[in-house]
């Protein structure tokens, strides 16, 4: 104790020091000290000594002893915890326990020891060097984009310039696989996406909002006037009124209504960074004010989590397959890949930029051996780069042709009978149905064609061709599941009879497996770098991975949020606008937690009546949105606080509107597709492990914040801004995330801020990850490297066999007989789309078929709009009498019988409301199928908004928001039934079904007034 | 004296629109003193894809062209712009001076490729630069083959009389040869766009079931004579191709297990006959 005695007073003597000289030095930390005037105390409560400092008019002075008046004090149980805690290097995880355990404590007003905490912290990063200085006064940084990493050449406070990497020398080495007598090595390189080249222009786009805004007819004392919403203008307020606009309104919430007023709404993705992140920032502001939870449905994996899982498991990977080592599989082993519903070409696998493209380019090569078949709606992107045979079934129906193949199979004896009987259970029963046993209806060839409108013949030589050879089946972009048709009304059999394919060819034997060279590349596994969904400073243990690995490597308060109160995300303006809603759960933790119903309202909790919304827009990536439009317009929500970059979307229905900046404004810290959580080791699909230091390359336009910023700024009013940031700032929380990782083994600090980016080297060619399901195949102990499923899901004994109660491929589930569900019966059958061929009157009205799949160019509502380079792809948008239109595809007879030509402007139609598009007639759908992406960023009502055409090209407007089977919360919105005629360039969307199911009574006045006729 | 030379291999185009946004993004916004003003946000598109789909529903091929200014050696654009507006440099490049082409808009219409832009905010014609500036810079892609995921575009720095081999040896085009204004941008596979196929698929009847017919010999005749031979594959399907558009009449001949079929057509653009029963 003597000792600390002496040494405390020591290293406070060294802190003043440090604060001095880094505002002599640094000006930027020099106007930090100029922010306030104050007296701050550090001390220790035992010996009562301590130092304190005085911040005047950004002068620091500093003396030994306790002042008599400190604004502040900060205040260390006793001496020796204070020279513990203060001793360089910070052991973060002390840190914690200190502020657990009560021994580090801080007195006085939230936003002055919240400043003085994250300056102290600030005086150790002030002065850091940043990037790479180029010839020419040009700066090379690094940063990450969705779409990929960029260096990113800076001149004079400018962006010149983003390109991917050309990897160096002596960057890590890149992997070869040896195939058929080939050796083949990625490109030397990364690669981007559309979106990602095209970062630059958004950046600078006209419509980044750059200072805080108030919705002009908003009075929060006064009228709200929430009917305004959409319509009105805005004012431009000051951050200190903003703050003070939000965080009154947070306390009135609370204060009025109690827990559960308060929800949060955040999009699927984000700018990337594993701190300004929604599963890390956000969650842990959104936990630390309390809210009703939003509970995601699985977006993209839905027929997969509600469907596949039955038949195998894998709910950590929300019903996907393992893909470790099938690259090198399916390059040495297979025959033929079946690409069904998978357009890789242009998802990018979410995050893979173009990287799985340099490897599919290996199929071209000839003595590989490989065809490849695809099976879409829309000859997609990946059959035009890829040649081979083109199977078109209606959209939802494939599921008939699985069957009818699976039927061919039986018949012509061409599955593995005995893989089917050590390695399956419940085939007999599958059996009996496709044969038409127990319905009286074979599936056979013709069967199916009467649904698809694919030849019987044609389905049969592929059944004939695919029986005979080691095939690779691809569903979905990602090839192992993930897009595609999982989103549709039939996605949870058609995910279901994709594992039931490859279950009767050989799960794991050599050649025969899921994917399509998009993930299972041979990296390094075992180097760790945490993922987003990880949950980087979220502190959330629930609702990220964080438990798993990251909790323990970066030691951060905990949070949780208090309510109990849920809203299925499909259903929220129902929640709003009715009341009610109910749902059922998305966790990953078993097979079994997708069964109970949660119900909104929850018991004892108030309604919600105040929105915070952050990020990307959902009118354009939900479905039937209009309804959102309505939700926004309520007097339900007397709230609407809208946290953006653009201003766009759901950011014009918002009351107050808080400007967040770009990646490329702020720090942060990330891999390339490191994704973490449910889609753990997503760098598989990268030819290199990339990881970036995400330095800030310009200042934040206008007024415009970092995300960590604005939620710190808010919490000071709500006395939560040293829980929130546990005293650090970004630089701090980014520097803890790359001491958590393995990085700190291979480079320093100062070198990663400088370099911006290190690659993994490839992983040993005989250290490499074994093929997945091959333990499976060989029946031994899971040998791949993820720490799944949890250890009580498996039956006999750990790791071994898969995670059905079996333990086996199960084609009869189970869990779904022990669930019974008459939609989902525990053998997977056909049953047509309740949107589509069979729908009756409704498929009079509305006879095309919409296919509403992930954009090429853009990523989500990321890239599009804003004045954006992507404009200028015809195939995205074209420019019709000066405004660019979204393009919807249709079949060149279609288009000729209803005198449609190129780039007409048409209107895209159904009972849910009207989108004005260009069409272009085309040889890529079949009759009857209309294709325009989904994700529109764009939301441009002609006329009274919810009520109007859209010429902004959101066709989620038009798509039905009905889950797909009602025990599952499955968005089914991928296809939707509508008509498409040249547009008469009204504005107003007359239709009298539309009118009804508005309930309004306005339109349907309209309507009778003008004798207009309703479209159809 | 090695000079710049583009290989754009059609095959290998996905119209991911890469080069096109790596384009834009050097070009929008960046002057370039002495070789380029910047390029307006919307409206110039100084590397340009063309499409062109082929077929009918199922047999389809869908062909991407990225365009640009050729650096033709022999450049139309050239002879009609007074005062040195444009010169040709020692590696090939042809550059429009930024500062000397103010005002001359007939340029514009000089270039049969279409690929000088009308800036009308700055008054000037703008074409793509081979990204001279960076190539200056040393450089040693542009910024298209750096960002083409499958090597699709790829600029190369060879002897003439190298490029003229390369060009023999790998059947490598220019548009419009005709001209005669030597570009020195060079296609691999331009047939995919410029060519067209006829295409179909065989069927029979066994015993009541359709089937395709794999292996059957397909004949492609025309004024009388065979000019291609080739199978069916497990599908059916077979495909001639490399057949020059609205090349008349075509007759194609089918035999298989002793049967025959012959179906006749006028080939305009390419055409998929459907299914052929036997």
């Amino acid at each position: 104790m003597a000792m600390a005695r002496l040494k405390f007073p020591i290293i406070l003597f060294g802190a003043a020091q440090l604060l001095k000289r880094a505002s002599h030095r640094h000006p930027d930390f020099n106007s930090r000290v100029q922010e306030h005037n104050l007296v701050a105390q550090i001390m220790a409560r035992d010996e009562g000594i301590g130092r304190w400092f005085e911040f005047k008019n950004g002068i620091i002075t500093s003396k030994a002893g306790l002042h008599a008046k400190p604004d502040i004090k900060l205040m260390f149980k006793n001496a020796k915890i204070g020279v513990a805690l203060l001793t360089p290097p910070i052991n973060w995880l002390d840190q914690i326990n200190a502020q657990k355990d009560f021994l580090l404590t801080v007195d006085g007003p939230e936003y002055l020891t919240n400043w003085f905490a994250q300056t102290l912290m600030m005086s150790q990063s002030a002065g850091l060097k940043y990037g790479t200085k180029l010839r020419r006064g040009v700066t090379r940084y690094c940063n990450m984009t969705n779409g990929g990493p960029v260096f990113v050449y800076v001149k004079d406070g400018k962006i010149l310039r983003l390109t991917p990497i050309d990897l160096a020398a002596d960057d890590g080495a890149s992997w070869t696989i040896e195939a058929k007598g080939q050796k083949l090595t990625p490109p030397r390189k990364t690669t981007l996406a559309p979106h990602g080249q095209n970062a630059k222009s958004i950046v600078y786009s006209p419509d980044r909002l750059l200072y805080p805004m108030k919705r002009v007819d908003f009075d929060p004392n006064g009228e709200r006037n929430p009917q305004n919403r959409g319509k009105s203008g805005y004012e431009r307020i000051s951050w200190d009124a903003a703050i003070k606009l939000v965080t009154d309104e947070i306390k009135r919430q609370k204060r009025e209504y109690g827990p559960g007023a308060i929800t949060f709404s955040h999009g699927s993705h984000h700018t990337w960074g594993n701190i300004g992140y929604y599963l890390s920032a956000l969650f842990r502001f959104a936990n630390a004010v309390g809210m009703t939870r939003i509970h995601h449905n699985p977006d993209s994996w839905e027929g997969w989590y509600w469907g596949a899982v039955h038949h195998w498991g894998h709910t950590l990977r929300v019903g996907q397959s393992e893909t470790y080592g099938t690259v090198e599989d399916c390059l040495q082993n297979c025959d033929m890949i079946v690409s069904w519903a998978a357009d890789p070409e242009s998802t990018s696998g979410s995050y893979g930029a173009q990287e799985g493209t340099t490897r599919r380019q290996w199929l071209k090569n000839q003595k590989l051996g490989i065809k490849v078949v695809h099976v879409d709606p829309y000859y997609n992107a990946t059959a035009q780069f890829l040649p081979g045979k083109w199977f078109a079934p209606k959209p939802t129906t494939s599921v008939a042709m699985a069957m009818a193949i699976a039927y061919v199979w039986i018949k012509e004896d061409l599955y593995d009978k005995k893989y089917v009987e050590t390695h399956t259970v419940g085939f007999d029963k599958w059996k009996t149905y496709l044969l038409g046993e127990d319905d009286g209806i074979a599936k056979t060839p013709e069967w199916q064609e009467k649904e698809t409108g694919v030849p019987a013949k044609d389905v049969r030589a592929l059944a004939r061709e695919w029986g005979k050879k080691r095939v690779y089946l691809a569903p979905g972009g990602w090839g192992n599941g993930h897009g595609g048709a999982c989103r549709n009304q039939t996605g949870i059999p058609w995910a279901r009879v994709m594992v039931c394919l490859v279950a009767m060819q050989g799960l794991g034997k050599p050649g025969i497996n899921m994917g399509n060279l998009q993930w299972g590349t041979p990296i390094d596994f075992n180097f760790y770098f945490p993922g987003y969904a990880d949950g980087g400073m979220s502190g959330d243990l629930e609702n990220t991975s964080m438990p798993v690995e990251l909790y323990q490597r970066m030691p951060q308060l905990p949070t949780m949020n208090s309510n109990n109160q849920r809203i299925p995300r499909i259903f929220v303006p129902e929640a709003i606008l009715d009341g009610k809603a109910e749902g059922y759960p998305w966790v990953g933790k078993s097979i079994e937690h997708q069964f109970p119903k949660f119900t909104y309202p929850a018991a004892g909790h108030s309604p919600v009546h105040m929105l915070y919304k952050y990020g990307g827009s959902i009118l354009s990536t939900m479905n039937n949105t209009n309804r959102w439009v309505r939700m926004y317009q309520s007097p339900n929500l007397e709230f609407v606080v809208n946290q953006s970059i653009w201003f766009e979307g759901e950011a014009k229905f918002a009351d107050v509107i808080l400007p967040a900046c770009t990646n490329f404004e702020r720090t942060d810290i990330s891999e390339w597709a490191g994704l973490g959580g449910y889609g753990h080791h997503g760098q598989q699909q990268l030819n290199h492990r990339v990881i970036v230091f995400q330095a800030p390359a310009l200042k934040p336009q206008g007024e415009s914040k970092s995300d960590f910023w604005i939620f710190n700024e808010l919490c000071k009013p709500l006395g939560l801004a040293n829980y929130f940031s546990e005293g650090c700032n970004e630089i701090d929380w980014v520097k803890r995330v790359y001491l958590a990782s393995d990085m700190p083994k291979v480079m320093s600090w100062r070198k990663f801020l400088k370099r911006g980016y290190f690659v993994v080297p490839a992983e040993k060619e005989k250290l490499r990850a074994p093929v997945s399901f091959r333990w499976f195949f060989e029946n031994r102990k899971k040998d791949v490297p993820e720490a799944q499923p949890l250890p009580s899901d498996y039956t006999e004994e750990y790791l071994r066999g898969l995670q059905t109660q079996s333990g086996k491929l199960e084609f009869e589930c189970n869990s779904l007989k022990r669930f019974n569900d008459l939609e989902r019966p525990p053998i997977v059958k056909y049953e047509p789309s309740w949107e589509g061929a069979h729908s009756g009157q409704l498929f009079e009205r509305y006879p095309l078929q919409l296919l509403t799949p992930h954009s090429k160019y853009s990523f989500h509502t990321q890239g599009d709009g804003k004045d954006s380079f992507l404009l200028n792809i015809e195939d995205h948008r074209v420019k019709v009498d000066d405004y660019y239109y979204w393009i919807v595809r249709m079949n060149a007879e279609d288009a000729k019988a209803r005198g449609i030509g190129k780039h007409d402007l048409v209107k895209v139609f159904n009972d849910r409301g009207a989108v004005i598009c260009a069409a272009l007639p085309t040889q890529r759908l079949p009759r009857g199928v209309a294709h325009g992406y989904e994700s529109s960023a764009v939301y441009d009502p002609m006329g009274e908004p919810g009520k109007s055409v859209d010429r902004g090209g959101c066709l989620n407007l038009l798509t039905p928001e009905r889950t797909q089977t009602k025990s599952t919360h499955s968005l089914a919105g991928a296809n939707s039934l509508v008509q498409i005629e040249p547009w008469d360039g009204r504005t107003e969307h007359m239709s009298a079904a539309f009118a009804a199911m508005e309930k309004d009574n306005e339109i349907m006045q309209t309507l009778k007034e003008a004798h207009l006729v309703p479209a159809k | 004296m090695k000079k710049w030379n583009m290989i754009i291999d059609v095959a290998e185009c996905t119209n991911c629109n890469l080069c096109t946004l790596a384009a834009m993004d050097e070009y929008v916004g960046n002057d370039w003193p002495g070789y380029s003003a910047p390029m307006p946000k919307h409206g110039h598109k100084w590397i340009n894809i063309l499409q062109k789909e082929r077929g009918q529903i199922p047999m389809i091929d869908i062909a991407y062209v990225p365009t640009m200014c050729n650096h033709c050696d022999d450049a139309p654009c050239m002879k009609a712009a007074p005062k040195g507006a444009i010169k040709k440099r020692r590696d090939g490049i042809v550059i429009i001076d930024p500062a000397k082409a103010k005002g001359q808009k007939q340029l514009v219409e000089a270039c049969p490729y279409g690929h000088i832009w009308w800036n009308e905010e700055l008054q000037l014609p703008q074409a793509w630069t081979f990204d001279a500036h960076l190539i200056d810079q040393g450089w040693a892609k542009t910024r298209g083959d750096q960002s083409c995921p499958t090597g699709a575009m790829r600029a190369i720095k060879v002897e003439d009389d190298e490029m003229a081999r390369i060009a023999h040896e790998q059947d490598l085009e220019v548009i419009k040869p005709e001209l005669g204004s030597k570009p020195r941008v060079y296609y691999r596979n331009l047939w995919r766009y410029t060519k067209c196929f006829i295409g179909g698929s065989v069927a029979e009847d066994r015993n009541g079931t359709i089937d395709c017919v794999e292996g059957a010999s397909v004949q492609l005749v025309k004024d009388g004579a065979s000019i291609a031979v080739t199978t069916t594959d497990n599908y059916g399907d077979f495909k001639f191709d490399k057949l020059e558009e609205n090349s008349g009449r075509y007759t194609v001949q089918i035999y298989a297990g002793g049967r025959s079929k012959v179906v006749e057509t006028n080939l305009g653009a390419s055409i998929n006959l459907g299914e052929i029963r036997l």
